[in-house]
């Protein structure tokens, strides 16, 4: 187990194309650090760096207290869970197991216990003499999990290893991960692009957009205060509602409906706005904008509303009873209203002193 | 099972579906049987399909079998007049022959160093032209190149490095105090007959392995590359079990060649030369034949060649394969 400190990383391929660019990222002894971004990103070669099957051009990667840019990534002390599982598939489930501890030399009774541990903690032990293509996805992928856990390396490093699996095991195995990261307490790195997993996985998340660093944080934090509108759009489902304002003194002009803010307006002028589907409510009185419904998800426990205020789309998140007519009233409190720099998507943090309260909606499936 | 949606069948899709209940499996057992019959509308025809392929299975295989193994009980005459009965007496007099057994002996000792040779250093190849990155395509091309030049003239050239008078190889070895004779020399031209072989046949090991290198998939290696520091121990104990079903093709297919194959080299190097050369089993029954007018002789010689591969497959498949992993 070891902290592990990724210091101005860069990747520039042969070519000269920039994958990714001066990475600063500190992650702690046990910590679960989940990056997520659209494919493309550089997630996945940030943390193929770490492991190193990518070399790193730039900047340093550090595990514990050694820098590991020239180890090889048998030394680097790191076990790895592929997408597509990579089990040796001329060896039986056991040899899977042992094969890293085999190389390392480790005594033959420590590689049983280790074995059979890790066997019985994933529910594998009636599979340990079959092959793998005898198993199925899953079994596969506890398999490859448990390649990693014998090793007891100082950190896992995850690659979409959720991606091949149907959608009810994605969760049943996503589950199962934090539990046994929890018990295990090993420092992981796991790459996603899938922002419900990553947001129930982690620790901190850490949202990559073209090669860089969007925002890193818990994920409520990043839910609640998204740091630009890359981030705003991306965590949270249904997507954060973008629309183009604009803000005379203390109200918002969206569109030609108005929306007074009691003093919450940072700035003025052009602004993007933020508003979560779930914070958005429907209002009777003629205050509210006028929304006009175009056709509705239903999900069961919710309905979603996707229209236009104006000329710009909305999604609005309702119960599952709500009554939906074509042409309604929306309203938002203020505290909940995400201002972002019209120009350059970033955060413009609302002026008013009291911190917005805790917003009680979670993020939605 | 294709063939039954062409044909109208009410119900059909329905039970498909598993609506048919109990009359789904006796539908589908009739269905099959109606499949056989629409394809072909007479009995016959399926057989007039395959004839080609018979006839051309017998008359160069089977024929000519039972005709080598009826003549090998009969002591032909030279010149076509008569033969007769002497049962094993051939087969007695090629076994029990010295010449016979040292040329089995050579035999076996030439396949297995241009099966070995050949494979190795195609695997050797394969595996360096697997990791080049700069200019991969044309290296590979090169390499491969020699396989798409035609077999007579690849022997040839080869030949032409051996050649007594203007071969390269042979002014080089001159200097290091070997004066080759090939031709001449049993060794000198053993090395040449083997040079040649395995020179022939890497570019065809090449190609197999090269792409079977490439079936393994990346994630696999990298999985190794995490597990296991030692890049040649990743090679013996990942890579190598992988290309298992590659090599054992090729194993066959080597064995093949230099036991059958390498006539066409062995004839260009020992024709009109000096008696004492090393040939192998098929260039004797070749020569006792067709140059000896040895026919019973020869004959004899060829069904002990072909109880020899027959045993040979055997032991491939039996005991080869059951050990390689197919994914």
């Amino acid at each position: 187990m070891a902290a592990i400190d990724i210091s101005s990383v860069g990747k520039i391929y042969n070519g000269g194309v920039r994958a990714v660019s001066d990475i600063n990222l500190d992650i702690k002894d046990g910590e679960f650090i989940v990056l997520v971004g659209p494919s493309g990103c550089g997630k996945s070669t940030l943390l193929r760096m770490v492991a190193g099957l990518e070399a790193i051009s730039e900047g340093t990667v550090k595990i514990g207290d050694r820098v590991v840019n020239q180890v090889e990534p048998a030394d680097r002390d790191i076990a790895m869970v592929f997408q597509n599982y990579a089990l040796y598939p001329h060896m039986t489930v056991r040899q899977n197991l042992e094969y890293g501890l085999k190389n390392r030399k480790t005594p033959k009774a420590e590689i049983d216990a280790r074995v059979n541990e890790a066997a019985r903690m994933l529910e594998i032990t009636q599979y340990l003499d079959r092959k793998p293509r005898a198993l199925s996805g899953g079994q596969r992928q506890r398999v490859a999990m448990g390649r990693a856990i014998v090793r007891k390396p100082a950190a896992f490093l995850f690659d979409e290893p959720l991606s091949n699996l149907d959608a009810k095991l994605r969760v049943s195995m996503r589950g199962e991960i934090k539990r046994l990261q929890r018990r295990i307490g090993t420092t992981s790195i796991y790459v996603t692009h899938d922002q419900l997993e990553a947001m129930t996985l982690a620790d901190r998340l850490v949202v990559l957009n073209g090669g860089q660093i969007e925002q890193v944080g818990s994920p409520l934090d990043v839910y609640h205060t998204p740091a630009s509108t890359f981030v705003a759009s991306f965590i949270g489902s249904p997507a954060m509602n973008l629309v183009k304002a604009e803000l005379q003194s203390d109200r918002l002009a969206i569109g030609s409906s108005q929306i007074s803010l009691n003093g919450y307006a940072p700035t003025s002028g052009a602004v993007t706005v933020g508003l979560r589907a779930e914070d958005l409510r429907v209002v009777s009185s003629a205050e509210g904008m006028p929304f006009t419904v175009e056709y509705v998800e239903e999900l069961g426990s919710q309905r979603l509303a996707h229209g236009l205020v104006g000329d710009q789309a909305v999604t609005i998140a309702l119960s599952g009873e709500a009554e939906i007519t074509n042409d309604m009233r929306i309203a938002i409190d203020p505290s909940k209203l995400h201002f972002f720099d019209a120009e350059t998507g970033k955060r413009l943090e609302a002026s008013v002193p009291a911190k917005a309260p805790a917003a009680v909606a979670e993020p939605v499936a | 099972m294709a063939y039954t949606t062409s044909q109208p069948q009410p119900g059909g899709f329905l039970s498909r579906l598993g609506f048919g209940g109990k009359a789904r499996s006796k539908k589908t057992a009739v269905a099959a049987e109606e499949m056989k019959r629409v394809q072909f509308t007479s009995p016959v025809l399926p057989y007039l399909f395959l004839f080609p392929q018979l006839a051309v299975i017998f008359i160069f295989f089977y024929w000519p079998s039972v005709q080598a193994v009826s003549s090998s009980f009969y002591l032909e005459d030279p010149f076509g007049f008569g033969s007769t009965f002497v049962g094993l007496s051939n087969y007695t007099d090629v076994i029990f022959s010295s010449e016979y057994q040292s040329i089995a002996l050579f035999t076996a000792v030439f396949t297995v160093l241009v099966t070995f040779l050949s494979l190795s250093l195609g695997l050797l190849l394969a595996v360096k032209a697997d990791r080049v990155i700069r200019g991969a395509s044309t290296y590979k091309t090169l390499l491969i190149a020699i396989y798409a030049i035609a077999a007579p003239v690849s022997g040839l050239i080869g030949m032409m490095i051996f050649d007594q008078h203007v071969g390269p190889f042979v002014k080089m070895m001159s200097y290091f105090g070997w004066h080759m004779q090939v031709g001449l020399n049993y060794y000198d031209t053993a090395f040449a007959m083997t040079v040649v072989a395995v020179w022939k046949q890497i570019p065809y090991n090449f190609i197999f392995f090269l792409s079977g290198l490439q079936n393994v998939p990346v994630s696999v290696r990298e999985a190794a590359m995490i597990d296991c520091r030692s890049g040649m121990r990743r090679f013996w104990t990942v890579i190598l079990p992988l290309l298992a079903p590659t090599a054992f093709f090729l194993l066959t297919i080597n064995v093949t060649y230099a036991l059958f194959d390498t006539f066409g080299i062995i004839d260009v190097m020992v024709k009109d030369k000096p008696a004492n050369n090393p040939v192998t089993l098929v260039y004797k029954v070749y020569a006792d034949g067709f140059r000896g007018n040895d026919i019973g002789g020869s004959s004899a010689q060829s069904v002990i060649l072909m109880i020899v591969v027959f045993v040979l497959t055997i032991f491939q498949f039996r005991f080869i394969e059951r050990r390689v992993h197919y994914n």
